[in-house]
C-alpha cells in the first residue's frame, strides 16, 4: 500500500509540474516520470507485461519523439507577457481558450466518473500477467476496438506524410 | 535476514562492481586490440604490461577541472551523465550469467546467478534500451553548443531508427523461445543436435543473429556507426561540453551498453551458460568467454571499418535492416506454426 502512494504521489505530482513548467524540455521529462510511475502501479497489480510495454511504448518511443520535436523547434517561450497578464484563461489567445475549455470538460468529466459509485469494470479475462491471455483477449474480445485503434493510427500517419509532404512543395529546402 | 537474502544482496553488489570493472577492462583490452590491429605497443607503461593504464586514466580524470558552458541548462547538465549510466547499469539487473548453484552446499536453496528473474526480461532488456536515448539527447541539448546539440539530434534519430529492427530480431527468437523468461530462453538452448551441433539458437536465427548485432552497434554508437561522436565533423559530438567524471559517465555507459549487448546475444543467440566440457556449474565461464568473444568483434569492427555517411546510415536502417527484420519475423513465425521448427 506504501508504493501504491508512492507512485500514486509521483505520477499526480509530477503530472501536475508538466503544466507548471515554463521549458517544454522539463515538461517532456516530467511526463516521463509520470509515465515510469504508472508502470510501477501496473507491476503493483502484477501485470508486468503491461508495466514494460508501458515504457517501451510511452517512456522509450513516444516521448523521444516529443523532445526530438521539441528540440528541434528549440521554442522554450511559449506564451507572451501580456497574454500571461490577462487574469482568466479564457480571455487569452486562442489556443489557451480552446484548452481550457476542454480541460473544464475533462474535469467535468472525471467528477462524473469518480461519483458514478464504486462498481469497477471486470477485466474478461480473469488475469492480465500472462502474455498469452492479453494476446488472445485482444484479437478475440476486444479485436474491433484493436483494429479501429490501428485505423486511426493510419490515419495519423497519413496525415503526417501529407502535411510534411505539403511543406516541401511551399518552397523550403527538403530536410 | 536470511541467508539467501544476504546471497542475493551480495549478488547484486558484485554485479554492479564487476560491470564497473568491466568498463575499466574494456578500455584497456580496447586499446590493446587496437594496437594489435595497426601494429602498436598500445599502452604498456603503467604497471605490468601496462594493465594499470585504466587506474591511472581513471585518477586523471577524477582530478581534473569541472567545466560547464555558461549558457547550459544546470540541472539537464548534470543529470544527463547521471541518466546515461544508470539506464546502463539497469539493463544488466534481468540478465542471467549463470545456472542456479548453492554455492558448494553454502546454501540451502539455489541462487540464481541474476539479479531480478523477471517474467518479462527480454522486454525489460528492450524497454531499458530504449530509455538509454535520454542520457545522450538530453546531454546534447542542455550542453546549449552546435556540436553537442547535433550529435544528440544525430543520436536520436539512429537510436529510433535502429530499434525496431532490434525488437523485431528479439521478436523473432521469442517466437521460437515461445517465453519472454531469459533463463527460459537460455535454458532451451542446452543439449546438441545430431550430438555435435548445439542447439543455440544462432543457428535457427543466422539473420536474426546479424540483424541483432547490427542494430546493436548502432545502439550503442560504436564504430561503423559512431555518428554521434563523429570527432571528424562534431569534435566529440554529444559530450564535447562535458569534462572530468561526468565525461567519464558517459564513458562507462558506452563500455557498459556494449558488455549487457554482448551479454544479451549469448543468452538470446550463443546458448548462456551451456557448453560441452564444463560441468553446469561452472557454466558461467562459458559465458563470460563467449561474452569476450563479442566484445572483440565490437572491437575488431571498430577498428577495421571505416564510418559510414550519415545518409547511408539512414538508408540501411529503414530500408534494408527493417525489411530483412520483418521477412526474418514472419519466415520465423511461418516455420513454428507449420513446420514446429522449434
Amino acid at each position: 500500500m506504501t508504493l501504491f502512494y508512492l507512485f500514486g504521489a509521483i505520477a499526480v505530482g509530477s503530472s501536475l509540474l508538466v503544466i507548471a513548467q515554463r521549458n517544454p524540455i522539463h515538461s517532456v521529462l516530467l511526463l516521463i516520470a509520470s509515465f515510469g510511475a504508472l508502470s510501477g502501479l501496473y507491476v503493483l497489480l502484477d501485470a508486468p507485461f503491461v508495466a514494460v510495454i508501458q515504457i517501451i511504448v510511452y517512456a522509450g518511443a513516444i516521448m523521444v519523439l516529443f523532445l526530438f520535436v521539441v528540440m528541434l523547434l528549440n521554442a522554450p517561450v511559449e506564451e507572451t507577457e501580456a497574454d500571461l497578464a490577462r487574469p482568466y484563461l479564457l480571455l487569452r489567445s486562442g489556443p489557451m481558450r480552446a484548452g481550457a475549455l476542454l480541460a473544464i470538460a475533462l474535469g467535468v468529466e472525471l467528477v462524473w466518473a469518480l461519483t458514478r459509485g464504486t462498481e469497477t469494470g471486470v477485466f474478461a479475462g480473469g488475469s492480465v500477467s500472462s502474455v498469452r491471455d492479453i494476446g488472445r483477449i485482444l484479437f478475440t474480445e476486444y479485436s474491433f476496438a484493436f483494429e479501429v485503434t490501428s485505423v486511426l493510427i493510419l490515419v495519423a500517419m497519413v496525415g503526417a506524410v501529407i502535411l510534411a509532404r505539403r511543406e516541401r512543395r511551399a518552397g523550403g529546402a527538403p530536410e | 535476514m536470511t541467508p539467501v537474502l544476504i546471497a542475493q544482496l551480495s549478488l547484486t553488489l558484485f554485479v554492479f562492481v564487476m560491470l564497473l570493472s568491466s568498463a575499466a577492462g574494456m578500455v584497456y583490452f580496447e586499446r590493446k586490440v587496437a594496437a594489435l590491429l595497426q601494429q602498436r605497443m598500445g599502452p604498456y607503461l603503467v604497471g605490468p604490461k601496462g594493465l594499470l593504464q585504466p587506474l591511472a586514466d581513471i585518477i586523471k580524470l577524477m582530478f581534473k577541472e569541472e567545466l560547464r558552458p555558461r549558457a547550459a541548462d544546470t540541472l539537464l547538465f548534470t543529470l544527463a551523465p547521471v541518466m546515461a549510466a544508470t539506464a546502463a547499469f539497469a539493463a544488466f539487473a534481468v540478465v542471467p550469467f549463470g545456472a542456479s548453484t548453492t554455492l558448494f552446499g553454502l546454501l540451502d536453496e539455489p541462487l540464481r546467478l541474476q539479479v531480478a528473474d523477471v517474467p518479462v526480461a527480454v522486454l525489460v532488456i528492450f524497454a531499458v534500451a530504449s530509455m538509454s536515448v535520454y542520457g545522450i539527447v538530453l546531454a546534447g541539448w542542455s550542453s546549449n553548443s552546435k556540436y553537442s546539440l547535433l550529435g544528440g539530434l544525430r543520436s536520436s534519430a539512429q537510436m529510433i531508427s535502429y530499434e525496431l529492427s532490434y525488437g523485431l530480431a528479439l521478436a523473432s527468437v521469442l517466437v521460437i523461445a515461445n517465453s519472454l523468461s531469459l533463463t527460459e530462453v537460455v535454458n532451451r538452448q542446452a543439449g546438441t543436435w545430431f550430438g555435435f551441433i548445439p542447439r543455440w539458437l544462432i543457428f535457427l536465427q543466422p539473420v536474426g543473429f546479424l540483424i541483432y548485432m547490427t542494430a546493436g552497434i548502432a545502439e550503442t554508437n560504436r564504430a561503423p556507426f559512431d555518428f554521434p561522436e563523429a570527432e571528424q565533423e562534431l569534435v566529440a559530438g554529444y559530450h564535447t561540453e562535458y569534462s572530468s567524471m561526468r565525461f567519464a559517465m558517459f564513458f562507462m555507459a558506452e563500455y557498459i551498453n556494449m558488455v549487457t549487448v554482448s551479454a544479451v546475444a549469448t543468452d538470446l543467440f550463443l546458448g548462456g551458460w551451456h557448453g560441452p566440457f564444463l560441468p553446469e556449474s561452472f557454466g558461467w565461464i562459458w559465458f563470460l568467454l563467449k561474452v569476450a568473444a563479442i566484445l572483440f568483434f565490437y572491437v575488431w569492427m571498430r577498428w577495421t571499418l571505416p564510418r559510414y555517411r550519415y545518409d547511408q546510415l539512414m538508408r540501411f536502417g529503414w530500408k534494408v535492416l527493417l525489411p530483412i527484420a520483418v521477412v526474418n519475423l514472419i519466415v520465423t513465425a511461418a516455420g513454428v506454426l507449420y513446420f514446429d521448427v522449434r
